[in-house]
C-alpha cells in the first residue's frame, strides 16, 4: 500500500506538472491570474476554515453554524456601513468601524451559540451536538431572512480602487490584494496567539486532553469560549472581505462558503491550524485551475473529487494527526 | 321537526330545478393553471386576469347575449394532475379554455382539450413545441415563445452589435442553459460568428473570478448570460473590476430593477431582452388600478396576458357569431384586439402577433428600450 501511494502520487504530480509547465510557458499572464484568483478564493476559505478546525481540535465538534457566523459578519458590516454612509462619515472611518462591528457582533453570536447549543450537550453523544449545530445553522439563516430580507442586497465595496495599483488591476483587483494581505496578517497574528500567549497554551493543552488540563487548573469552559470567539472573528473578517469582492449578500451566502471551507479544513486535516490554511489554498487554487483550463460546470464536482482522493490516501488529511477515531 | 326537514329538502330541490335553466344560459370558460404550491403566484396572477376580464365583459352585456362564467382548476404545475383537471373542466361543461401556465402542464392537458374539441389560449406557456410542432391545432397564446427571444438576442448581437466572438455562459438550470443552447443553435445557423466559450457556472458560488478570467482570455466581444439576476450581477461586477472589455447581454432573467439595484454602477451598458414594455398602454394602466382596488396589491406577471386571453375569446365569439370550433379559430386568426398588452392578433400557428420581446440597455441606471 505504501508503494502504491508513492507511485500514484508521483504519477499524478508528474501529469499535473507537465500540463502546468506547458500552460505556464504558453500563457504566463493567464496562469498568474488563475493562481492569484485561486489564492484569493483560498484565503477566504482559510479564514472560515480556521473556525471549523479550531473548534474541532478542541471539542471534536463540526460547528455547522459557522458559515452563518460568516454571513452575520457580512450583514452587520453592511448595516453599519450603510448607516454611517448616510450620516456622511469619512470612508476610512466607515471601513474600520464596519470591520470592528462585524467582528464584535460575530464574536457575540459565536459565543452565544456555543453557550446555548453546545455547552449543555458537552457530555452527550457527539451526534447530539452535531444535530444541534445543524439546527442552529437553520435557525440563524431563517432568523436573518426574517429580520432582514430574503432578497439579495447590493454591497458597496468598502475597499476603494487604489490608484497606485491601477496598472495591475486587470490581473488582480485592489480588493483581492487586500484580501490576500489581510489573510496573511490574520494568520500571523493567530499563529502568535496560539504559540506565545497563555490562552494559546491553554488551547493547545485543552486540545490534547480536556480532563488533564482541567486538573492542572485550566478553565476549560473559558478556553472553549475563547476558541469560538476567535474563530468567529476570523469568519467575520472573511465575510466582510468576500462581500466587498462579490458586491452582494443575502442570508444564504454562509451555506456554500461554509461547506467549501469545511471541505478545505478536512482536506488539510481537521483539527490542525496550518492544515486548514494549506487545505484552503490547495482547494482554492485547484478550483481556479480547473475552471480556467477545463470546465467550470464541474468545479464543485472537482472540489469533492479532490477531497475523496486525498482522504483515500491520507484519511486524516494532508497535515492531520494520524490517529484512529470513531465518528 | 320532521316537517321542517321535509320543507328544507323540498326547498333545495326547488332551488336546483329553478336554478338549472339559469346556469344553462351562460358561456363557461375554464381557467386552468397553478394556484397552489411554490409557483402559485404565476397562476394566481393569470386567474385574477380572467376574473376581472369576465367581470368587465359581463358588465358590458356578455358575449352573444349570454353572461360568461369562470370554472377554475388547479394543476399544481404537474402534467399528471393537469390531465385530471382538464378532464374535470371538460365534464363540467367548459366551452373555451384559458390556460395553462406551466408549459409541461399545458402540453399534457392539450390532448384532453383536443379530443373535446375546445379552443385553448394560454397566457403564460412559452415552450416552442406547443405551437411550432403543429400537434395542437386548437392552441393559441398571448405570450411570445422561448425561441423568439433567442432569435431576437442572436440577431441583435450579430447585426446591431456586430460581434464576431461570443461567449455563452449559463447557470446550468433549465431556463438559463436552454436559452443559451437555443442561442448557440441560432448562431450556428446564422454563421459568421464564432462561439469562443460555452460554460456553466454554479449558482451562488463564492467567487466567479476564474470564469471571468476565462472570458477575458477568450477575447469575446459579447458575453451572453442565461440565468437570473444575482449571479449575473456578480459576473458583471467582476468583468468591470478586471477591466474586461466585453458587452454583457442577458435574457428576461435579468430584466427589471432587481438587477440594476444589485449591480449598481456596474450595470451601466448591459443589454437584455425582455417582454415589450406596455406599461404606457391606457388599458394596462386602468387594469392595474382595478387590480389594486380589488386585491390591494400590484398585479402579478401574467395578469395582463390572461386578461387579453379572455378578451380575445370573447371577441372571436362575437365575430364568429357562434361557439363552433372552426369558426372561432378563423375569427381568432382574422381579428385584432385592443388588449392591455397592445394591439394583438394571432398567426396561423396560434402564436401572438404584436406582443413580443424587445432589447433593453441599462442607461443611467435604468433599462431603456433600444430597438
Amino acid at each position: 500500500m505504501f508503494w502504491i501511494n508513492i507511485i500514484s502520487g508521483i504519477v499524478i504530480i508528474g501529469i499535473l506538472g507537465f500540463f502546468g509547465i506547458r500552460e505556464l510557458i504558453t500563457d504566463p499572464v493567464y496562469f498568474l491570474e488563475l493562481v492569484l484568483g485561486g489564492l484569493t478564493r483560498g484565503s477566504i476559505y482559510a479564514l472560515i476554515a480556521l473556525g471549523y478546525t479550531m473548534v474541532y481540535g478542541i471539542i471534536q465538534l463540526i460547528n455547522f453554524a459557522h458559515g452563518e457566523i460568516y454571513m452575520i459578519g457580512a450583514m452587520t458590516s453592511l448595516i453599519v456601513a450603510s448607516v454611517l454612509g448616510l450620516w456622511g462619515w469619512n470612508s476610512a472611518v466607515i471601513v474600520i468601524l464596519a470591520f470592528v462591528f462585524a467582528i464584535v457582533y460575530s464574536c457575540a453570536y459565536g459565543f452565544t451559540v456555543e453557550k446555548i447549543a453546545y455547552k449543555p450537550l458537552r457530555t452527550a453523544p457527539r451526534l447530539s451536538a452535531l444535530i444541534s449545530a445543524i439546527g442552529m445553522s437553520l435557525f440563524l439563516q431563517n432568523y436573518v431572512m426574517l429580520a432582514q430580507t430574503p432578497e439579495f442586497m447590493p454591497y458597496e465595496s468598502l475597499i476603494p480602487d487604489y490608484n497606485f495599483w491601477e496598472p495591475y488591476a486587470h490581473i488582480m483587483t485592489s480588493v483581492e490584494l487586500t484580501i490576500i494581505i489581510t489573510t496573511i496578517v490574520v494568520m500571523i497574528l493567530l499563529g502568535m496567539l496560539i504559540k506565545f500567549t497563555r490562552i494559546g497554551k491553554a488551547m493547545r493543552a485543552t486540545a490534547q486532553d480536556k480532563v488533564m488540563s482541567s486538573l492542572v487548573g485550566i478553565n476549560v469552559n473559558k478556553v472553549i469560549s475563547t476558541t469560538f470567539v476567535v474563530g468567529s472573528a476570523t469568519a467575520a473578517i472573511g465575510g466582510v472581505l468576500i462581500a466587498c469582492h462579490v458586491g452582494q449578500i443575502n442570508f444564504m451566502i454562509g451555506f456554500l462558503a461554509g461547506l467549501k471551507a469545511f471541505i478545505a479544513a478536512v482536506l488539510g486535516g481537521i483539527g490542525s491550524v496550518p492544515g486548514a490554511v494549506l487545505g484552503s489554498l490547495v482547494l482554492g487554487i485547484s478550483e481556479s485551475f480547473f475552471t480556467g483550463y477545463f470546465w467550470s460546470e464541474y468545479e464543485d464536482v472537482f472540489a469533492f473529487t479532490i477531497l475523496v482522493v486525498i482522504l483515500i490516501f491520507r484519511p486524516s488529511g494532508i497535515l492531520g494527526r494520524k490517529e484512529t477515531e470513531k465518528v | 321537526m320532521k316537517s321542517f326537514f321535509k320543507s328544507l329538502v323540498l326547498a333545495s330541490l326547488a332551488l336546483i330545478v329553478f336554478a338549472a335553466p339559469g346556469f344553462a344560459d351562460t358561456i363557461k370558460i375554464g381557467s386552468g393553471g397553478v394556484i397552489s404550491g411554490d409557483l402559485a403566484p404565476y397562476g394566481i396572477s393569470a386567474l385574477r386576469g380572467c376574473e376581472i376580464a369576465v367581470e368587465d365583459i359581463n358588465a358590458k352585456g356578455g358575449v352573444l347575449g349570454k353572461q360568461l362564467e369562470l370554472l377554475v382548476g388547479d394543476d399544481v404545475c404537474k402534467p399528471e394532475v393537469s390531465v385530471n383537471m382538464a378532464t374535470k373542466l371538460v365534464s363540467d361543461g367548459a366551452q373555451m379554455i384559458v390556460g395553462h401556465v406551466c408549459s409541461g402542464a399545458t402540453i399534457a392537458a392539450n390532448k384532453i382539450y383536443k379530443d373535446a374539441g375546445l379552443i385553448v389560449i394560454s397566457p403564460a406557456s412559452t415552450n416552442d413545441d406547443l405551437t411550432l410542432k403543429g400537434e395542437h391545432p386548437n392552441f393559441f397564446r398571448t405570450i411570445s415563445y422561448d425561441g423568439a427571444q433567442a432569435t431576437l438576442m442572436t440577431s441583435f448581437v450579430k447585426n446591431e452589435l456586430k460581434a464576431t466572438k461570443i461567449a455563452l455562459i449559463h447557470d446550468k438550470g433549465d431556463y438559463g442553459k436552454g436559452q443559451m443552447e437555443l442561442a448557440r443553435k441560432n448562431f450556428e445557423a446564422l454563421g459568421g460568428v464564432e462561439i469562443v466559450l460555452f460554460e456553466g457556472v454554479t449558482t451562488g458560488a463564492v467567487d466567479f473570478t476564474a470564469i471571468v478570467q476565462k472570458i477575458k482570455r477568450s477575447k469575446a466581444e459579447v458575453t451572453m448570460w442565461g440565468g437570473y439576476h444575482s449571479d449575473a450581477s456578480k459576473i458583471v461586477q467582476l468583468l468591470k473590476k478586471k477591466r474586461v472589455k466585453t458587452t454583457f447581454f442577458g435574457g428576461d432573467g435579468i430584466i427589471g430593477d432587481n438587477f440594476t439595484t444589485l449591480a449598481g454602477k456596474y450595470a451601466e451598458g448591459v443589454y437584455a431582452t425582455g417582454p415589450n414594455d406596455t406599461s404606457n398602454n391606457p388599458l394596462y394602466i386602468e387594469l392595474t388600478k382595478k387590480h389594486q382596488a380589488k386585491y390591494g396589491e400590484d398585479p402579478g406577471t401574467f395578469f395582463h396576458n390572461a386578461y387579453a386571453c379572455v378578451q380575445a375569446l370573447a371577441n372571436a365569439a362575437e365575430k364568429a357569431g357562434s361557439l363552433d370550433k372552426e369558426k372561432l379559430k378563423a375569427a381568432l386568426k382574422a381579428n385584432k384586439i385592443q388588449s392591455p398588452i397592445g394591439e394583438i392578433g394571432f398567426d396561423d400557428k396560434g402564436d401572438v402577433i404584436g406582443a413580443g420581446f424587445s432589447v433593453y440597455k441599462v442607461i443611467d441606471g435604468k433599462y431603456q428600450q433600444v430597438n
